[in-house]
């Protein structure tokens, strides 16, 4: 068996005298989709946070790919394939979507700092950008300013920008909140294409969202996982039920 | 097919606006023969270059430095000290490549002083530059062996013997054709910056740095990259001008020079690349033609700026970028007779304003040093400061010509909105 994708063992981070994620041990297969669930406050975004080194860690290991990224810096850890989207949207507003999209295939296509080649004159990371646009449906959005999309072409762009450099593993932090059930189906669709054979995990609360596209879902509560299983085994677990899905479920 | 056509059709555009620029600032002198005008053409080709080094950190990496002086003021040392070593050695050729010297100067110092600064960015970034400004400011004043002391070091730009391409650097008129020639280099080479990895980047960080960390990149090392460079091309305009005036002050990298950058760079426009040219070569000429008709040219460059900030924020460039967007859409022509007519209470309040200033100027001033001066010229007339008519005439026509800004003025911006919504609308 390979590698799991990424590891959390005994993970906990307190801000101040408040423990928010209380000792999370997870393993995350290579190339499966996996959704966090659980009601809010449960430290979901904050376990994203730490798993993408923008919140530092209190304990516990993380492993990507078998590696140890516990104090890496984010470039560090995004440089190593792990590359996450956010739940409030973080785009770069005053650029348009096509120079978004070439911003955040450039590391990855090895330009780093240079500033002795011409942006115009770098044709994979042009058409690496525009495939992705494509890949999104903004392409007859090309030169408008990000800033100015509307809501759902945002999270759109939100998500190319996160797949753009061809990070393995994906993170998603509340992919379709404040949609529209349409907005929602489409982002779906999207999600499922342009994450195909990488690792995704999501947080997620729209539960037709995670029950269509998750393999496996693990619930926290509380800071703490208490349960990881398949979908339906998760919809049929008590202790699941009695603690956070609550009726929720049923109504999918 | 269509984007790259268009494409071509921009760049030869592009290519024809650069071209005719040169053209004219070398035909500049051809038409303007004085000594005054040719000084004038100097300092703003000098300042070009310091304002849009100046802009590679506030427009485009969003750093707000209140101490870029100093990159400036050390290549002008710097320069300047080159420039008395090779003293007699030198010849044409040396004295042309001076600026370079002062290029490495600044690019040197942004090395060392950028990496404390950009450690971090925005209030802690301009808190930084501020106290490293003080500080360098400082050294000035107490290594007179290098600075010079309150004199300055000065020096010669024509050294050695022979002339280069018939040049010795000697009149005016030659310093001013290299001031050309390096400001172009110059600034062909930052419009290059905007268009590699790296210039786009700090766009990207001056956006939303926790995003570009996101995508891979080091914001810290990005900032530090871009001071470094912009410090090269401060260092530049540093080495212009201590060749153009053949000596260095304290002044070169105090705090006052340091705001003088950020104005010019704010005024002219800080989201356009060509927005710190304009707000240069307006500036310089505010200073040196207002400084020569008026001992309160401080003030006026005070309100103006005060004005500029709140009517428009995005500086002079944004104005014509929004003049531009507005004749594509054919609606330009509806917009003129409203500026036409805004444009007379402006007029009209300004001359009043200056009849208000002047007068207040000469009252406060003449007690102090020339007692009894009782008359002072205000826009060619002879005004007698203890009458209490010529008060009460510009107090009147800043009245009536702020009442009818107030009028005109409303209108026009109605009509503006107007034009805009339509603008827009008809987009989307």
């Amino acid at each position: 068996m390979s590698l799991p994708a990424i590891r959390l063992a005994g993970l906990k981070k307190s801000f101040g005298a408040s423990e928010i994620i209380r000792g999370v041990d997870l393993d995350i297969h290579p190339g499966e989709r996996h959704a966090i669930i659980g009601p809010n406050g449960a430290g979901k975004s904050t376990l994203f946070h730490l798993i993408s080194a923008r919140t530092p860690v209190s304990a516990g290991a993380i492993e990507l790919k078998g590696e140890n990224v516990v104090g890496l810096k984010p470039f560090e850890i995004n440089r190593k394939g792990l590359s996450r989207s956010f739940q409030i949207t973080n785009i770069f507003h005053n650029l348009s979507v096509f120079e978004n999209l070439r911003c955040a295939v450039l590391w990855s296509l090895g330009y780093r700092y240079s500033f002795w080649q011409r942006l115009a004159g770098l044709k994979d990371a042009q058409l690496r950008a525009e495939a992705v646009m494509e890949d999104i449906g903004l392409a007859r959005r090309r030169d408008t300013p990000a800033g100015i999309l509307s809501y759902a072409e945002q999270r759109a762009l939100e998500i190319g920008i996160t797949i753009a450099s061809g990070a393995d593993v994906i993170l998603l932090d509340e992919p379709t909140a404040g949609m529209s059930n349409n907005e929602t189906e489409e982002a779906v669709a999207l999600i499922r294409r342009v994450t195909e054979g990488k690792t995704l995990v999501m947080v997620e609360h729209d539960m037709g969202v995670v029950f269509g596209l998750a393999d496996r879902i693990s619930v926290l509560v509380y800071g703490q996982i208490i349960a990881t299983d398949t979908p339906a085994a998760i919809r049929s677990n008590a202790a699941v039920q009695e603690a956070y899905l609550g009726t929720s479920v049923h109504h999918d | 097919m269509s984007r790259a056509a268009s494409d071509v059709v921009f760049r030869r555009g592009r290519l024809l606006l650069w071209g005719s620029c040169l053209a004219v600032a070398f035909a500049l002198p051809l038409v303007f023969k004085t000594g005054f005008v040719i000084s004038l053409l100097c300092q703003m080709g000098i300042m070009v270059v310091f304002a849009l080094s100046y802009n590679m950190l506030l427009g485009q990496t969003g750093l707000l430095s209140f101490g870029h002086a100093v990159y400036y003021g050390l290549g002008a040392f710097v320069s300047m000290h080159v420039l008395n070593l090779i003293g007699k050695d030198g010849g044409p050729l040396a004295t042309a490549l001076l600026p370079l010297a002062g290029g490495l100067a600044g690019l040197a110092a942004g090395v060392v002083l950028g990496y404390v600064t950009t450690k971090k960015a925005g209030t802690t970034f301009a808190m930084i530059s501020l106290g490293i400004g003080e500080l360098v400011a400082a050294c000035a004043l107490m290594f007179p062996g290098f600075f010079g002391g309150e004199g300055g070091v000065s020096g010669n730009r024509v050294v050695g013997k022979g002339t280069l391409f018939g040049m010795t650097w000697g009149p005016q008129v030659e310093m001013y054709g290299l001031i050309v020639v390096w400001a172009f280099v110059a600034v062909a080479a930052m419009y290059a910056l905007t268009q590699t990895p790296l210039g786009r980047m700090a766009n990207a960080v001056r956006d939303n740095p926790e995003r570009a960390e996101f995508v891979g990149y080091d914001t810290q090392r990005v900032r530090y990259l871009m001071l470094i460079l912009s410090g090269f091309f401060a260092g530049v305009a540093g080495g212009l001008t201590a060749l153009n005036y053949e000596i260095v002050t304290a002044e070169t990298l105090n705090a006052h020079t340091s705001g003088v950058v950020l104005l010019m760079t704010f005024v002219g426009g800080i989201g356009f690349f060509y927005g710190p040219v304009i707000g240069a070569i307006l500036i310089t000429v505010m200073q040196i033609v207002i400084g020569g008709l008026t001992h309160a040219w401080l003030l006026y460059f005070g309100l103006f700026f005060l004005f500029m900030v709140l009517a428009a924020p995005g500086g002079i460039a944004s104005v014509i970028s929004m003049q531009r967007a507005l004749w594509q859409a054919r609606l330009l022509g509806r917009m003129v007779p409203h500026y036409l007519a805004t444009a007379i209470p402006v007029l009209v309040l300004l001359a009043g304003l200056v009849g208000l200033i002047e007068l207040a100027y000469a009252l406060l001033a003449g007690e102090g040093a020339t007692a009894g001066d009782e008359a002072t010229r205000v826009l060619g007339m002879q005004l007698h400061l203890h009458s209490a008519m010529p008060w009460a005439a510009a107090l009147a026509v800043s009245a009536i010509g702020a009442a009818g800004l107030y009028w005109l003025g409303g209108r026009m911006k109605r009509a503006l909105h107007q034009s805009l919504e339509t603008m827009n609308g008809g987009k989307a």
